[in-house]
């Protein structure tokens, strides 16, 4: 009987082992994919009509969802917020905490996320679908590199349209923000947006929520490609595929918060 | 065995009249092995079949050729060059002399039929695109689908949107066109008409054909050598005429499709006495 | 779906437009855009006993008016003083006498450094030194003097 717990043991030690060992693997093979897509950077420019056509699938096509989510997120920003802050009458701070949330976190982070859920799987499964019906392989066979055409663009879309969602997110947040603080509770609009311009600073607020922003949407857009074009060609692949991708963009995104937070606002608490 | 069409020795660039040639070529995905040292050569200007049952690595061969897989050894020749040591630039300038036509078509379904045909012609040409918008027009027509031209491929049928990749294969006047499983899954008015369109076309453009398909009685009607595959070598090989009359025990359970054979009805298994009876 | 290349521009230019139009709108509403980029200044420095809670960019004002930044804070290691090194925006000049006091605006409000302007002729250059400081209040040393003098005036009965 201990024999078998044991070899039991040793068993999940080794798939443990297979599983690391396979994980890593994929990750430098994922890494050598970014670096091939990164290359093919200036071909997707050179054809600018394939990325802005990504532009738009990414981009304009999560306007919607992005534009009520950032609305609402602000919203309830504000009477949370509210909430709080009357309690040390500091109600007249409500556009300060609003727009410091929004614009350092809840604008990159949110708008990411919402990102990965809709462009994100969108990019993977038509990718999957592309590569399980063989037109990438059919492009290959006619000597038009797959990852120059197809890959790269929807790389790039990704990237140019994630800081530009953001920054609609975070200003429809602070105007949801407004109706409520303003509008609904009666803080006095000249309190409330005269304290956020004091508070909020333009380089080290604004920009480095652009700048996280902008990282986000490189690893979102990178794992959604590379998902893609590993996928398993068969349904359930594609759909796995599509999964994993949302699953590790939203991880990537609140791990590389956590990193950049830490560097960018460093001062905090100094 | 007639040899007017099969000829044995192992040229390259002496004898031009090769097109393809494989040479002892092995290959495995991972620890499986799917061509265990196959040789075969394919004669220019011929329609070659490469039939065998399924998965017995008959598009395997074909990625050979075409340089998406490497050999694990032997040799793949294409028109006297080595396919395998070919680099990047050299692979992709040799792909714009073939032509693929994928099993189902594999079209690109966010354009339409024209510009799915276009698509090479825009890739790697700088004509115009009145020359280009001709040359489309040709191509459909050869295959009987000018009026079709507009269509998106979710609009196609089967047997449509096959022809349509089989016009998009010979979009740029390749050399050498391969076709994987050209008559899986058609009607059979489909299936005469790409019979007759594949046979047309190569003698029509001098080019060179390799059909990987298991439909033999389309296959006999067409082409003019046949090699047929099992357990990664070649198990037989002929013309038309050969295969018909031959006595080989592959070629004739293949032929007559009989259940059993040397390509057995039981997948292994241990005896069916015993394991009914087994205690579990 | 087909989109015709007119109608994709037409998209995506807006998209990009009002894309770039929002992070306008945060940069001026809600930021403030006047530390964007170097604002011409000049700096000067201040040695105190003690900072308290002043940091790296709080505010520099003067009768409330802010007019400046702290750049950098370093201690002396020679007369362990802190070194405050403040950046005054170039339209304002202050006196060579000018006293500088580390506050806190309200009772749990920020730190910042006041400025008074004395009534010297001389003003202030690039790099010069103010020479009157007043350290920043501490609360614990506050209530110690409080003991210390409770104790003095009690034992001295």
């Amino acid at each position: 009987m201990f024999s078998a717990v044991a070899t039991g043991f040793t068993d999940a030690l080794r798939r443990l082992g297979n599983g690391s060992i396979a994980a890593i693997r994929r990750l430098g093979y994922a890494s050598l994919f970014g670096v091939a897509v990164v290359r093919e950077t200036p071909a997707a420019f050179a054809r600018l009509n394939l990325t802005l056509r990504e532009i738009y699938f990414s981009g304009v096509l999560s306007l919607i969802i992005i534009l009520v989510s950032g609305l609402f997120v602000g919203m309830v920003l504000a009477l949370q917020g509210y909430d709080v802050l009357q309690r040390y009458g500091a109600d007249e701070s409500l556009g300060v905490l609003v727009a410091l949330s929004l614009v350092r976190e809840l604008g990159p982070v949110v708008a990411g996320l919402l990102f990965a859920s809709r462009a994100g799987s969108a990019i993977t499964a038509e990718i999957g679908l592309m590569k399980a019906t063989e037109q990438l392989s059919a492009m290959e066979m006619m000597a038009v590199d797959p990852l120059a055409r197809v890959v790269a663009p929807r790389f790039w879309g990704g990237v140019i349209s994630m800081p530009l969602l953001a920054a609609l997110f975070s200003m429809m947040g602070v105007f949801g923000a407004y109706l409520v603080g303003v509008r609904l509770i009666d803080i006095d609009p000249g309190a409330f947006w005269g304290n956020m311009k004091a508070a909020v600073d333009f380089r080290f607020d604004i920009v480095n929520g652009i700048i996280k922003s902008i990282v986000f949407g490189m690893a979102v857009s990178m794992i959604a490609v590379f998902e893609g074009f590993d996928a398993k060609p068969t349904a359930e692949g594609v759909s796995s595929a599509t999964t994993r991708t949302v699953v590790e963009s939203s991880l990537a995104i609140l791990a590389l918060d956590f990193v950049l937070t830490v560097f960018m606002f460093r001062g905090l608490g100094v | 065995m007639s040899d007017t069409c099969a000829p044995t020795s192992v040229a390259d660039a002496a004898h031009p009249d090769i097109a393809v040639e494989l040479a002892d070529v092995t290959f495995g995905y991972d620890r499986r092995p799917v061509l265990t040292g196959i040789s075969m050569t394919i004669p220019r200007g011929r329609v070659v079949a490469i039939m065998g049952g399924s998965g017995c690595g008959k598009t395997t061969i074909l990625r050979l050729i075409g340089g998406q897989l490497k050999p694990a050894s032997g040799r793949v020749m294409v028109a006297g060059q080595s396919v395998p040591d070919l680099d990047r630039e050299a692979l992709f300038a040799m792909r714009r002399k073939f032509g693929m036509l994928f099993q189902f078509g594999a079209l690109f379904t966010d354009m339409s039929v024209f510009e799915n045909i276009a698509f090479a012609l825009r890739e790697h040409t700088d004509l115009p695109e009145e020359l280009v918008r001709d040359l489309v027009l040709m191509k459909l027509h050869a295959v009987g689908l000018r009026g079709a031209a507009y269509l998106m491929p979710s609009e196609l049928s089967g047997g449509m949107a096959r022809r349509v990749a089989l016009a998009r294969a010979i979009a740029l006047d390749p050399m050498l066109v391969m076709y994987d499983e050209p008559f899986a899954g058609l009607d059979p008015i489909s299936l005469g008409v790409v019979g007759q369109l594949i046979r047309r076309l190569n003698d029509a453009l001098g080019i060179t054909s390799v059909v990987v398909t298991h439909d033999v009685y389309e296959s006999l009607k067409i082409v003019d050598y046949l090699y047929f595959v099992s357990e990664g070598k070649v198990v037989a090989q002929g013309t038309p005429a050969d295969v018909r009359g031959s006595g080989d025990a592959f070629v004739r359970q293949f032929i007559d499709g009989e259940p059993d054979g040397p390509v057995p009805f039981h997948y292994p298994a241990s005896p069916y006495r015993a394991e009914l009876f087994a205690r579990v | 779906m087909n989109l015709s290349r007119s109608t994709l521009d037409l998209w995506v230019g807006t998209f990009v437009a009002i894309g770039l139009g929002a992070i306008l709108f945060l940069a001026l509403k809600v930021g403030n855009l006047v530390s964007f980029g170097s604002v011409p200044g000049y700096r000067i420095e201040a040695r105190f006993d003690n900072i308290g809670g002043l940091k790296v960019r709080a505010p520099a004002k003067a009768a409330g008016v802010v007019v400046g930044r702290v750049e950098r804070i370093r201690l002396d290691p020679a007369t362990y003083q802190a070194v405050v090194t403040i950046k005054i925006d170039h339209g304002f000049q202050f006196t060579t006498d000018t006293i500088a006091s580390i506050l806190t605006s309200g009772l749990l409000g920020e730190v910042y450094i006041g400025l008074d302007a004395g009534g010297d002729a001389k003003m202030l250059p690039d790099g010069g030194t103010l020479a009157k400081t007043q350290s920043a209040v501490i609360l614990e040393k506050l209530i110690g003097q409080f003991l210390v003098d409770k104790a003095a005036s009690g034992g001295g009965k």
